[in-house]
């Protein structure tokens, strides 16, 4: 009947207008606890991201400075706007064979979105996701980065 | 410690022993001119700085906590930042009107803190149709947004203006029929009969269902007349960037800021009057410990504490209630407000002539 629906509706409305004032009631109740606003600046030290918070893309390397990048491109190939730039080199094995080898890894975090395809796409899961995110600097070309380090190797046993 | 009625009235006789009626009076007005301008200052500064805790703590944000201890003097810098910039007046638009409007919305706020009763006998002016001034000249308001909405010479200003045209004098329906039903029940539309009418008990608890129907409608009616979210559809910031005040800036944007959530206080501070018992005390039966301890608390604060609990009240709809577009907003009035508020004066009128109220 027109009456009924009419009367439910209003009472419905009226119920449901009443759960978010409850919701935000207890919020406003209880913000000190549950407030989630970082204060940043002031609280550097103690600041903890979340473990897949994506920063910028950083290259693994071990202890002997050894990183398992195999030059393949597969990242330069995933990466939609053209941030990774991969230039190789053959290496000599001790069999006497050519091999192609990583010889720079060219990054620019201008372009970077952090989608994470290169990082899905690695076979070898040489590049990761890193938690930095103070990427402000006075000059555009500090924001080219070469990721493998000065006199690193690929590691044994990596194809 | 004395009371203000106390501090009134040893100036009034003070000022009559002194000079003759007629510069008494007018220095009673200077007065109260300076004390109203006053008042208007402390409240644009306490209220917006209330907005903006309140909206954060329901965020779970922290709000403004820079300027001085727990961001208490925010609002004075952005008062002072408002006072020192340029008042820009477009080249379209009407000069007079342009820069009139923003005085208009304040001096409208300002007279409707006429019959306002803040505490026990005081008051500015106890006119005998208190409740009808208020309905008359709260709706007047709506003159100066659309001045200024008209004048700017932009689509987002007049489309605002218009918006906030249709929904005041639709809202302004409901509001007086709200306020209508406690006229019946108390026989008058002076302030302070209706004020005394409640010394037994404010009308909420003796007027049933019918008068908590009309105190909810009340509250909604009045949230759509000051323009405040979930109806702020006059200025949109959304759709409309700021509405009827889009092109305003400095001092004359800051004059519509303070009219704003001047209005608000006034008409929460009605609906306490009317609903809520203005200064009387809360008193549960006669005689007892508790109606003593709160006889103890003075009137004064009795009605700023019951105004700035429907002021919460109202800055917890904003934050919590999504947006209504200009459909959604008449028909909520035409089809729901407006039958329930008339069905509803039906039943107070029944209830106030079998003497069903307490």
């Amino acid at each position: 009947m027109f009456i009924t629906k009419y009367i439910k509706e209003v009472f419905g409305g009226v119920k449901s207008l009443l759960t978010g004032m409850k919701l935000t009631g207890w919020y406003a109740l209880h913000h000190k606890k549950e407030k989630i606003t970082q204060q940043y600046p002031d609280n550097k030290d103690t600041l903890v991201l979340p473990e897949r918070f994506r920063g910028e893309v950083v290259m693994i390397h071990d202890e002997h400075n050894e990183h398992a990048c195999t030059g393949c491109t597969a990242c330069e190939l995933a990466c939609p706007n053209a941030t990774i730039k991969i230039i190789t080199k053959f290496d000599i094995t001790p069999e006497g064979k050519k091999k192609k080898a990583l010889d720079t890894f060219v990054y620019h975090l201008d372009l970077c979105t952090m989608c994470n395809l290169c990082i899905v796409a690695c076979p070898t899961d040489a590049i990761k996701m890193a938690n930095t995110f103070e990427h402000s600097v006075y000059d555009r070309s500090k924001l080219l980065k070469i990721l493998n380090n000065p006199g690193s190797k690929i590691r044994e046993g990596i194809e | 410690m004395p009371s203000l009625e106390h501090i009134a009235n040893v100036i009034h006789v003070w000022l009559n022993n002194t000079f003759s009626p007629f510069w008494a009076t007018l220095f009673e007005f200077v007065i109260v001119g300076t004390c109203i301008i006053g008042l208007f200052a402390m409240l644009g500064l306490v209220l917006i700085m209330m907005e903006r805790k309140v909206s954060a703590w329901m965020q779970l944000r922290l709000g403004p906590n820079r300027v001085g201890p727990v961001g208490m003097f925010q609002t004075v810098a952005d008062t002072l930042k408002l006072m020192v910039k340029e008042g820009m007046t477009p080249d379209g638009a009407d000069k007079f009107l342009f820069n009139l409007a923003p005085f208009i919305a304040m001096i409208i706020a300002m007279v409707v803190m006429a019959p306002l009763m803040f505490a026990k006998n005081f008051q500015i002016w106890d006119i005998n149709i208190g409740v009808l001034f208020f309905a008359a000249i709260s709706s007047v308001s709506v003159i100066g947004i659309l001045m200024a909405g008209w004048a700017s010479n932009n689509k987002y200003s007049m489309l605002g203006a218009m918006r906030s045209g249709a929904q005041i004098v639709s809202y302004e329906l409901s509001a007086g029929f709200a306020i209508l039903s406690i006229v019946i029940l108390t026989g008058s539309l002076r302030i302070s009969d209706i004020v005394n009418s409640q010394a037994d008990g404010w009308w909420i608890f003796k007027g049933h269902i019918p008068v908590w129907i009309a105190f909810v409608i009340f509250l909604i009616a009045v949230t759509a007349e000051t323009n405040r979210a979930p109806f702020d559809l006059a200025e949109a910031e959304s759709e409309l960037t700021a509405g009827f005040h889009t092109e305003y800036s400095g001092m004359k944007f800051a004059l519509f800021f303070l009219a704003e959530y001047v209005n608000i206080f006034v008409v929460c501070a009605v609906g306490a009057t009317i609903f809520l018992g203005g200064w009387q005390p809360l008193h549960f039966g006669t005689g007892t410990k508790f109606n003593e301890i709160m006889d103890y608390i003075p009137s004064s604060l009795w009605f700023i504490g019951k105004t700035f609990f429907l002021i919460f009240v109202i800055m917890w709809f904003r934050w919590t209630f999504p947006r209504l577009r200009i459909d959604q907003l008449l028909n909520l009035e035409w089809k729901y407000l407006l039958p329930i508020s008339m069905f509803n004066l039906l039943l107070v009128t029944l209830m106030a002539i079998m003497g069903w109220h307490f």
